[in-house]
């Protein structure tokens, strides 16, 4: 069987649209649970859709037909290490702690039971990286095992267990935690 | 609190986030001035280049690219025969003509009306 026909330039800048507007909140959501505020999280996702449209081609040729939501999601991965990087060298620009995150857009609909979803965020913020990463693409993103490892780089099984233990080290600290407030928790 | 309750919790607490209503139209905006930049870009690589009749079908080529699929059809085309046309010619110039006259003939060939 012969290869398909690569796309012309407007067919690719068409599928990059819609790849776009499909996939604009999950990079803000992601980009947002990671940097913890709206103006680098706006920052880090227009980074990472200037980056997506450069490679755009290539990564549709090797995606083979599968979804390119755990690539857009990789890059923005690793755009946030580098924020992440840059702040370190930077430290008079201190990340925003976990109470600042609670607060998105959606502030309206977390009255109810807003201090334990406070201390839940706080307990993510504690997480190490990995479990962090994989938590936000879980139960943000809606992202299944394997689309969590493809964004990862990790196996379908590895993921799994990263998962489960993130869950059990979370409900540990929120355990541990549930009768102090949140915002005593140290900003990373 | 069982595990899946747990969850539920989770997922309450990491809810998805909206974008400011601005930054999709932003974010639109940046990717056309990007490819417009390409495209200068593109022009005025090509400018020099044209300098060297070897160089002739790659501006050629970028710049049907940047029109449509329709044109692209035409360029590539046209480089497929370019070690023809490279081989049936006398000199630089001779193929420089040969491109020319070939890309006008696919050109035709492909337009609304043409043969």
């Amino acid at each position: 069987m012969s290869d398909p026909q690569p796309l012309s330039k407007s067919e690719l800048d068409g599928s990059f649209s819609e790849l776009y507007r499909t996939h604009l909140r999950d990079v803000y959501s992601y980009a947002y649970y990671r940097v913890g505020n709206h103006h680098d999280a706006e920052d880090l996702t227009e980074q990472t859709f200037l980056q997506a449209y450069r490679h755009y081609e290539r990564a549709l040729c090797e995606s083979d037909g599968r979804p390119l939501r755990p690539w857009l999601i990789r890059i923005a991965h690793n755009l946030a290490a580098n924020y992440y990087r840059d702040r370190a060298r930077r430290p008079e620009s201190a990340i925003e702690d976990a109470a600042v995150i609670s607060a998105p857009h959606t502030t309206e609909t977390l009255v109810e039971g807003r201090e334990e979803l406070e201390q839940i965020l706080a307990g993510v913020q504690k997480l190490p990286d990995d479990r962090r990463e994989a938590l936000i693409m879980r139960f943000a993103l809606g992202m299944d095992n394997r689309e969590i490892a493809r964004a990862l780089g990790r196996s379908d099984g590895a993921t799994k267990v990263l998962l489960h233990r993130a869950i059990k080290q979370l409900e540990g600290i929120v355990g541990e935690n549930g009768s102090g407030p949140a915002a005593e928790v140290t900003p990373r | 609190m069982s595990t899946t309750e747990f969850e539920a919790r989770l997922r309450a607490a990491l809810q998805p986030v909206e974008p400011p209503e601005d930054l999709p139209l932003r974010l639109e905006r940046t990717l056309v001035e990007l490819r417009e930049l390409a495209a200068d870009e593109l022009e005025a690589w090509e400018l020099s280049a044209m300098r060297d009749p070897r160089n002739w079908a790659r501006p050629a080529a970028a710049a049907v690219v940047g029109a449509g699929a329709g044109t692209a059809l035409v360029v590539l085309r046209v480089r497929s025969r370019h070690r023809r046309r490279r081989a049936q010619s006398a000199n630089v110039l001779d193929l420089a003509e040969r491109t020319v006259r070939d890309l006008a003939d696919e050109a035709r060939r492909l337009l609304p009306g043409g043969d």
